[in-house]
């Protein structure tokens, strides 16, 4: 197989699987099996799902954190698994991720400054004025006021140690940023202003964003298009716009249908879909359309035959067997 | 046992009236600290009645799980100070013993947390977890209770429960241990059952079905839900008022049409309009400016109006919940004069509103 990727594509992704062996060593999960996308360059690409869809197992693939099984993974229509180790930690830069929690991924015995100079001082990037520079320009650049360099991170607030995290993450000015639910730790009041500033950041410096969570409101807010991602695979994929309104999967449908919303009772409708059971276990996944068994679709053919992942609409792909049903949508 | 005798009605005026199950009043906790006394939430006042569904909404560090863990005295006696009064269906919670607290603490008020993991022992199996709560407080037989565990995992939906009672809690998935924490919660059958962030550990699909359950059960069973969650959405589906928390303080109260439709507080508003829900696609989502003042350097008068656009000469003054009519109390002086944006009028250009009204 060689694998093709779009031309404006940053990083195109074939039929990419991504295995864990269990501890007794008998099994292996596959967090990640058979997935498919471009990520067009300049774009928020949003991945929604529940708790083990495999969809943080993407975004670590995404930047080689873990290593595929299978598949392929081509940052600008290049394999940086076929590079030279030394070209490949270069090349790796470019494409950057942050985490959840920023408590995690500071060190709480260095100051905010080291912490943000640190990866220029791995990447031996200029002089040590530059670098301080450069560090300093981060800093600015996510509203962070320079004296707080000289503090721990224990003394800065949740927001402040957020935009450490991402000032951290520009400082080898990426052209692509993994971003995995870098907003569910903060406070609603907060939450704006950061999600404001990635916004921001993108518009100024020509960044792309994978952006995962489990949010749907974040998501389609900030992403022009969205994948939902069920049991390690996607099953719909489409311009936001598009899948929120208009999905075509039924679990898009009920995940949808699933999410509180801050309206009055007169504007909130009765049109909930509530999912059996929860996600089945993916050492061993159902057969056929993975979703089936909580699908109040479901017939014979959805076991027996997985269901192909198709362009149903432009640029609108999903991967049911009745999808294009006229009266199928519950709406 | 002390849950057995006659409440101590009319010994004390009881605030609230009679309807109200529970009157909370000049509730307030001071932390002792080396470094001092921090007074943590102060002035709390707010009623539940029988088998109403009451949210307690608000930002990390605001109180509403202090004054959750308040109502069952669950916090340490040396070191957080307790001031006001719990009326709760005649008896006055604040001024409890030890003794008189452990017989009403899960039979006629009950509490569930956020990760059931952590509330649930590991080396026991749930049924017998379930059945202590009921062979503490009424002494049935083990057979009996084993039985009214049976009809209780029923009940909260968890499927062939003569299998689940004797499985071990690593071997259900989170939705499930929640549904045997709430099992647990309510086999005594409480009147009140305080449930902090239930489903914030949950997925968006169990989190629909177990607000669902919580919801029924609490309809069906008349037992009164005091659910304490950031997130307004949780609220609204699942809640008849709203009451909402800034800084240690209640500064709003009202049912949760009213709070979303119209909000008093111009905190409330900020709230609604920061939600990504009622914003327009890719625009700039509006925030509340500044940070909530720290516990030790709390501001007079109102808390909330360095942060406020409509702060003006007046605001530095003690601020009283006011009386707002129909049953509405609001923590701002000027809220009469205010005309304060809610729900609808965000949500009119937003994404939601195509979402809501699609055929």
């Amino acid at each position: 197989m060689t694998p093709q990727a779009a031309d404006n594509a940053i990083v195109s992704v074939r039929d990419l699987q991504v295995g864990f062996q269990t501890t007794d060593r008998r099994a292996v999960v596959k967090a990640v099996d058979g997935v498919s996308f471009d990520v067009r360059r300049g774009e928020t690409f949003g991945i929604i799902g529940e708790s083990g869809s495999g969809k943080t197992t993407i975004g670590r693939a995404l930047v080689f954190l873990l290593k595929p099984s299978g598949g392929a993974i081509l940052h600008n229509g290049i394999d940086p698994l076929a590079m030279p180790r030394q070209q490949f930690q270069s090349h790796r830069r470019d494409y950057q991720i942050i985490f959840q929690d920023p408590n995690a991924a500071l060190n709480p015995r260095m100051t905010i400054l080291s912490s943000v100079l640190e990866p220029l001082e791995l990447a031996r990037a200029g002089s040590k004025a530059e670098r301080l520079q450069r560090a300093h320009e981060a800093m600015d650049r996510v509203g962070l006021p320079l004296d707080l360099g000289e503090r721990y991170p224990h003394q800065l607030s949740g927001g402040q140690k957020q935009r450490v995290v991402i000032a951290r993450a520009l400082t080898l000015r990426p052209k692509m940023i993994v971003c995995d639910e870098v907003v569910a730790a903060l406070d609603m009041s907060i939450r704006g202003d950061v999600l404001n500033l990635f916004a921001e950041l993108q518009r100024d410096l020509g960044l792309t964003y994978v952006f995962i969570t489990h949010d749907l409101a974040v998501v389609s807010h900030i992403s022009e298009r969205i994948a939902v991602m069920y049991l390690g695979r996607f099953v719909e994929l489409g311009p936001t716009e598009k899948v929120s309104e208009r999905p075509l999967h039924p679990y898009t449908q009920a995940l949808l249908s699933a999410e509180p919303r801050p309206l009055p009772s007169t504007m909130r409708g009765n049109n909930r879909i509530v999912l059996q059971g929860e996600i089945p276990s993916p050492i061993d996944p159902p057969s056929g359309c993975r979703f089936r068994t909580r699908c109040q679709y479901a017939q014979a053919v959805c076991a027996e035959k997985t269901p192909d992942w198709r362009e149903l609409m432009p640029d609108h792909w999903v991967a049911c067997h009745f999808a294009d049903r006229p009266n199928f949508s519950p709406n | 046992m002390a849950a057995d005798q006659p409440a101590q009605r009319g010994s004390e005026a009881v605030a609230g009236g009679p309807q109200a199950l529970m009157s909370v009043r000049g509730l307030g906790i001071r932390f002792k600290t080396s470094h001092g006394v921090w007074q943590a939430t102060r002035k709390i006042d707010f009623d539940i009645a029988p088998g109403e569904r009451v949210g307690i909404v608000g930002e990390s560090g605001c109180g509403k799980t202090i004054t959750g863990l308040s109502i069952l005295r669950l916090l340490p006696n040396n070191l957080a100070g307790l001031d006001g009064s719990i009326h709760f269906d005649g008896t006055d919670l604040a001024s409890c013993s030890t003794r008189q607290m452990r017989a009403i603490r899960g039979r006629r008020i009950a509490m569930i947390f956020q990760e059931p993991m952590s509330a649930l022992d590991p080396v026991f199996t749930v049924g017998h977890q379930i059945a202590e709560t009921l062979r503490v407080h009424t002494g049935v037989t083990r057979e009996e209770a084993r039985e009214r565990t049976l009809d209780m995992l029923r009940r909260v939906g968890i499927a062939s429960p003569e299998r689940r009672i004797d499985d071990y809690p690593h071997q259900l998935s989170g939705g499930m241990r929640q549904r045997v924490m709430i099992a647990a919660s309510l086999i005594c059958g409480p009147q009140l059952l305080i449930a902090d962030e239930p489903t914030t550990a949950l997925d968006v699909t169990v989190q629909a079905q177990i607000l669902e359950l919580l919801r029924d059960l609490s309809e069906t069973s008349n037992t009164a839900l005091m659910l304490i969650t950031h997130d307004l959405g949780v609220v609204a589906e699942t809640c008849t008022r709203m009451i909402t928390m800034y800084a240690g303080e209640v500064i709003e109260d009202a049912a949760v049409d009213d709070a979303l439709v119209r909000p008093l507080h111009p905190y409330t508003s900020g709230l609604l309009r920061s939600l990504p829900h009622l914003s327009p696609r890719h625009g700039k989502l509006p925030s509340i400016p500044g940070r909530v003042p720290s516990i030790m350097d709390m501001p007079n008068g109102c808390r909330f109006k360095a942060r406020c656009s409509h702060a003006v000469a007046g605001c530095e003054k003690e601020q009283a919940l006011l009386d707002a009519g129909n049953g509405r109390k609001v923590r701002c002086w000027r809220f009469r004069e205010l005309d304060l944006p809610g729900a609808l009028q965000h949500a009119a250009t937003a994404p939601i509103a195509a979402m809501v009204t699609s055929p």
